[in-house]
């Protein structure tokens, strides 16, 4: 669905943000993308909908080469969420908001009406319908964007850094939202620091560093790898870290608190 | 031990609000401690931490009841900018708070205000680059250095100013793993140099829970835990409200019925110690 052929992107200041990266994202994948501050994974996504064309190489999105088609067209199908609320948000109410997209991708009125009604209950944002998204919280106005998202039903979606100042209970609601595309057999692409959260997920995982795809492999395979994570910044999740100090081989390495409950019943004849 | 903070009895309605912000808090914090507050989305953590800098009631407008003391002084009854001489504020993202074209210019500005003289200003910010370890970027601009450096010049900027009590607002939040775990030790190790007083608010608790000497949770405007994190996070009942316990804390919950621990551990390697103790 998306095809990435031997991409670099380099800035007009020469800086190199992608270097020569071949990658592929099928329908109903959950794919997470994880490195260090600066690694490319922004800049990688945002050539998913043509917001940024390659300086080298070629993206193919269903097909097409991204550097022929609009941003509105390459968006309807390819949704992305960014890390920071208020460069998404522009319009006078919560409401508006929802509706802008939908409006722009020439949705019936019924339509539209619906989804909005839908996308405002399902996150939480009746009760602001008519406030401006400006009012809202941080975590409020990232739901929003999301909301905003959804509601024109896109075959990918992209959340970059979804988590941040979301609570554990607004977390647990985005996993939901994100099984439930799957099953739909949407493609989820997550750009996230957040290992506690993708952990139990287990998504493909993408590690970038330096602008180059240094792993691509099972959340199992690079979680457990501590030459990656030190490569990529990053740290053996609770489990993982659980799991390497009892002991456990890497394929029995727990992916939630459940599997290891059942472990230590086992182990210890608990019951 | 003397009180850095002490609010009592504190209720604070916004404008136009007729839901109270925070609703009667009474909380008092020792210097030298380091505090997690912690608590679901709106729960009142950024209304608390405003009372305790002075933007409430100075820059916030409302109605209040009962009072909140910094360093024994009453909040309400003095400027925003002499708190600020008690207060250090760490921003969530600091690209809120640097702005200058170099690193050490940065670190300068809050002493300029200040209006001290120019060797001391210089002495501060050479005192503050040395603490945070940033001496190589000391001439770069905020553009040019990674998020994890920017969370550090945002610190060393506070901490030019000689506060008693420093305040980050969800510091690891834009930050990598490894980078977050940094700026964690980075902190405690401030805190043990300088006998500096942490107040961290977190919805993770997983890499802080083990530096901090107290976890204050706090839902709908009111504090509802406030203990050592151990003892808070032993009641089931934070699993339900929003905050972010760590695996290893909720996976001793799920065994608690067929196995009981001597204490909570809050780590996997205080867990598996505590495991091979009683099990062998």
């Amino acid at each position: 669905m998306i095809e990435f052929i031997n991409v670099s992107y380099i800035h007009q200041t020469g800086v190199v943000a992608l270097n020569e990266v071949t990658v592929q994202f099928g329908k109903g994948e959950l794919v997470a993308i994880v490195g260090a501050n600066g690694a490319g994974k922004t800049t990688l996504v945002k050539h998913m909908n043509g917001l940024l064309k390659p300086t080298k190489g070629t993206v193919k999105v269903f097909g097409y080469d991204t550097t022929q088609q609009t941003v509105a067209a390459l968006s309807r199908r390819v949704g992305i969420v960014f890390q920071n609320a208020d460069h998404q948000l522009f319009s006078d109410t919560v409401e508006h908001e929802i509706e802008f997209g939908l409006r722009n991708f020439g949705f019936s009125d019924d339509v539209v009406k619906q989804r909005v009604d839908w996308a405002l209950r399902f996150f939480g944002l009746k009760e602001y319908a008519n406030t401006s998204p400006m009012m809202l919280s941080g975590g409020e106005k990232k739901r929003l964007c999301l909301a905003a998202v959804l509601a024109w039903d896109p075959d990918v979606l992209v959340l970059d850094e979804p988590t941040v100042g979301q609570d554990l209970l607004h977390k647990e609601k985005l996993e939901q939202i994100i099984r439930l595309l799957l099953t739909q057999e949407k493609t989820v692409i997550l750009v996230s620091h957040d290992i506690e959260f993708l952990w139990p997920m287990q998504p493909r995982t993408v590690v970038m560093s330096k602008g180059k795809i240094i792993a691509d492999r099972p959340a199992s395979k690079v979680f457990t790898d501590d030459y990656v994570l030190a490569s990529a910044r990053l740290i053996n999740p609770q489990l993982v870290e659980l799991s390497k100090r009892l002991k456990l081989s890497n394929e029995e390495v727990f992916d939630t608190i459940f599997t290891a409950k059942r472990w230590f019943l086992t182990k210890y004849r608990w019951s | 031990m003397p009180k850095i903070i002490e609010a009592k009895g504190f209720t604070f309605y916004y404008s136009g609000s007729t839901k109270p912000a925070l609703s009667d808090v009474d909380l008092s914090i020792d210097e030298g401690e380091i505090v997690i507050i912690a608590g679901p989305s709106g729960c009142g953590k950024s209304t608390l931490l405003r009372s305790v800098n002075g933007l409430i009631p100075h820059m916030y407008s409302g109605t209040y009841q009962g009072e909140v003391y910094v360093n024994n002084l009453k909040v309400s009854e003095h400027t925003i900018s002499e708190i600020a001489k008690h207060v250090g504020y760490v921003f969530q993202n600091p690209e809120n708070q640097i702005f200058m074209f170099s690193v050490e210019r940065d670190i300068a500005f809050g002493l300029e205000n200040l209006g001290l003289p120019r060797d001391e200003i210089r002495e501060r910010v050479d005192w503050a680059i040395n603490l945070l370890g940033i001496r190589e970027i000391s001439l770069r601009a905020p553009h040019e250095i990674s998020d994890g450096q920017k969370q550090r010049v945002a610190i060393a900027g506070v901490l030019a100013m000689k506060p008693r009590l420093l305040i980050l607002d969800e510091p690891t939040s834009l930050l990598d793993p490894l980078s977050a775990l940094d700026l964690i030790n980075t902190v405690n190790r401030l805190h043990d140099t300088l006998n500096l007083t942490v107040i961290i608010v977190e919805h993770r608790l997983d890499l802080l829970v083990s530096i901090a000497d107290r976890l204050v949770v706090m839902e709908d405007g009111r504090i509802i835990c406030n203990d050592k994190p151990r003892n808070v996070l032993n009641d089931e009942k934070l699993l339900t409200i929003g905050v972010g316990v760590p695996s290893v804390v909720r996976l001793q919950h799920l065994l608690k019925d067929i196995c009981s621990f001597k204490t909570l551990s809050l780590t996997p390697s205080e867990f598996v110690e505590q495991i091979n103790e009683a099990l062998g």
